[in-house]
């Protein structure tokens, strides 16, 4: 294709220059231009530019109906001295480090599972991909009826195993608030996790294990030693995605419990909403929002290198 | 690539023979502990809350806060009156429109742009297409937890807050970069043959894209299509900053702000919100299950 561009103006007779508007439609870069002008826009608009004004936001006073003046690090060092804050920040490490952990291995396991011979095998895979595919808020409302304090489910089952003998207080509770949120966040993220380490596991040769299995193989050994080295670059990829979308959760607390009960369950993204629009104060909202940013760049990262390696595996002619 | 896992069913019928071949190894009741059993109990617990949500929404109030009398796993007389409460008493089909008018209006315009972008950074090769790719992969990567804040100052300025049109158009920021990164995956797999011939007969760039790659592209298209809708109908946060007045709610805002008035008998009307409004999605899946895996695993693989 290269040839066919460079090619073109040595058609036309040396002394001809065509005019300009000829030569623009046949140059890439200007054509690209017009071509990417249109995502290019949204993504400006409505991501970069907000996302510069958020830092921004964050070394202001600004309040709804009210812009700010700079106020330099205020914001940061009032949270500093917050003990709401910081409960917030343990409060997300805690879910995104048990959530991930949890998610990451059940979904192992399931895509382990779902990989053998069985009968039905499609169904069941579409099947578990459903938590995923209904809204997190209309799940969570259904979590939240499961976990109502006088006609849970949950708590009339183990009453009528002989288990407990009164109801389990779970979204009134601090630690059982916490268990609950984590647990729901669990729920809905382990199809995601299982359905996408399913593909990288189908991309495994079989004749693999067969080898192994003449060698004498033992199932953890074919696990340990095929299945997780040649897994782990998307193991990295889907991990990244997990904690990042973990950490940054928003939906699923905010329906199940708002941050209570006495903040136990806020995580820093419904802090940053209840501070920054529930009570106005933008700029002290836009502040944690922005202290987020160090843990997704970590994530990032993470993310970046294990790419990169996934790449070296595969040979450098990836794409 | 992005279509290897889907289509490496088809060519290689011998491969997954063989993955049934060692499987004579294992006994029945082996199976039966390893597998189905760990199997199923993985689904119970996935497919519990829906079950629970139908059966809610279905109950009669009575059966609902008596436990005792009722064993509450099942229902005697089932009731359609949360769902027509539902559906005639409340705006939840507004709501469901506006839901529906946000995701298909942001979806068309993400696909559209991601189209071209998509194009452009893998066909065109302009100069820094690959830092244009990667940078649009980071935009993937930028929660909306952290931008609700200034976003809802900037849509504030643009005259747009409590509009519908305002999640229109912020909503892409949340679809162009995983279906551009989708798209890139399905563009790469078309010959360049093709796009030569067609170079030489004299199409411009346009003409190629429209006529050529898009038509060869439609199942990648499909799938960002639809997981995009999926993610409009899913969104949460922006919807609930920029959105204030009850009539120009989404479905997931409305249901969590309308229904709560502590009354003991919302549990019904609030499950049917939950089951009608996540339907659509559901229907929507069953019909395109393989195009939702392999626009899930695409963007993660590619």
């Amino acid at each position: 294709m290269t040839t066919l561009q460079t090619s073109a103006p040595a058609q036309a007779p040396a002394a001809y220059t065509p005019p300009l508007w000829a030569r623009l439609q046949a140059n890439r870069n200007w054509i690209a231009l017009w071509f990417m002008l249109p995502a290019a826009a949204f993504l400006i608009l409505f991501l970069a530019y907000p996302l510069g004004l958020g830092v921004w936001m964050s070394f202001t006073d600004e309040r709804i109906g009210r812009s700010g003046i700079f106020i330099g690090l205020e914001n940061y060092q009032w949270l500093w001295d917050d003990s709401i804050f910081w409960l917030s920040v343990f409060n997300t490490l805690l879910y995104t480090i048990i959530a991930s952990a949890i998610k990451f291995a059940v979904g192992l396991y399931l895509a382990l599972l779902l990989n053998r011979h069985m009968p039905f095998k499609a169904i069941i895979r579409a099947i578990v991909l459903i938590p995923f595919i209904v809204p997190t808020v209309l799940s969570a409302i259904a979590f939240w009826w499961i976990y109502d304090a006088q006609f849970s489910i949950i708590s009339w089952s183990l009453i009528r195993l002989g288990l407990i003998d009164h109801n389990i207080n779970f979204l009134g509770d601090s630690n059982w608030a916490r268990a609950s949120v984590i647990f729901a966040n669990i729920w809905r993220g382990v199809p995601f996790v299982a359905i996408t380490l399913l593909a990288g596991l189908q991309t495994v040769s079989p004749s693999l294990y067969e080898a192994a299995t003449l060698d004498g193989a033992t199932n953890w050994q074919r696990f340990r030693f095929i299945t997780y080295p040649l897994l782990t670059p998307i193991i990295a990829v889907v991990m990244t995605f997990s904690v990042l979308f973990t950490f940054t959760d928003f939906q699923l607390v905010w329906a199940l419990t708002r941050g209570g009960p006495v903040n136990a369950t806020h995580l820093m993204a419904t802090l940053s909403y209840q501070r920054g629009i529930i009570s106005g104060r933008l700029g002290e909202g836009a502040a944690i929002a922005t202290a987020m940013i160090p843990f997704l760049l970590a994530a990032i990262a993470i993310s970046w290198f294990g790419m990169q390696r996934r790449k070296w595996q595969q040979g450098s002619n990836n794409d | 690539m992005t279509d290897q896992a889907l289509h490496s069913k088809s060519p290689s019928a011998a491969q997954t023979d063989d993955s049934a071949g060692m499987s004579y190894l294992e006994s029945l009741p082996r199976r039966l502990v390893t597998l189905y059993l760990p199997l199923f109990v993985i689904l119970v617990v996935l497919l519990f809350p829906f079950y629970w949500m139908g059966l809610t929404s279905i109950k009669p109030d009575e059966q609902l806060i008596d436990m005792e009398k009722f064993n509450p796993f099942w229902v005697v007389h089932p009731t359609f009156k949360h769902i027509s409460k539902l559906l005639f008493e409340t705006e939840y089909p507004r709501w469901l429109w506006n839901t529906m008018y946000v995701a298909v209006g942001a979806t068309t315009l993400s696909i559209i742009a991601s189209v071209l972008a998509a194009y452009a950074i893998v066909r065109l090769r302009f100069k820094g297409a690959d830092a244009v790719g990667v940078l649009i992969f980071f935009a993937y990567l930028v929660p909306p937890s952290i931008l609700f804040i200034p976003l809802a100052s900037v849509i504030q300025a643009y005259g747009l807050f409590d509009s519908p049109l305002s999640l229109i158009l912020v909503y892409p920021t949340l679809l162009i970069p995983f279906s551009t990164w989708l798209l890139m995956g399905y563009f790469k797999t078309i010959p360049y043959e093709l796009e030569e011939c067609a170079l030489i007969d004299g199409a411009s760039r346009w003409q190629i894209l429209v006529k050529i790659v898009v038509p060869l592209a439609i199942p990648g298209l499909i799938s960002a299509f639809i997981f995009s809708f999926t993610l409009c109908w899913n969104e949460f946060i922006y919807a609930l900053t920029f959105l204030q007045s009850t009539p120009n709610k989404t479905v997931p805002v409305a249901i969590v702000n309308e229904f709560v008035d502590g009354d003991i008998y919302k549990w019904g009307s609030l499950m049917a919100g939950a089951l009608v409004g996540s339907l659509p999605l559901v229907i929507l899946y069953a019909f395109f299950v393989e195009h939702y895996v392999s626009a899930m695993t695409g963007a993660v693989k590619e």
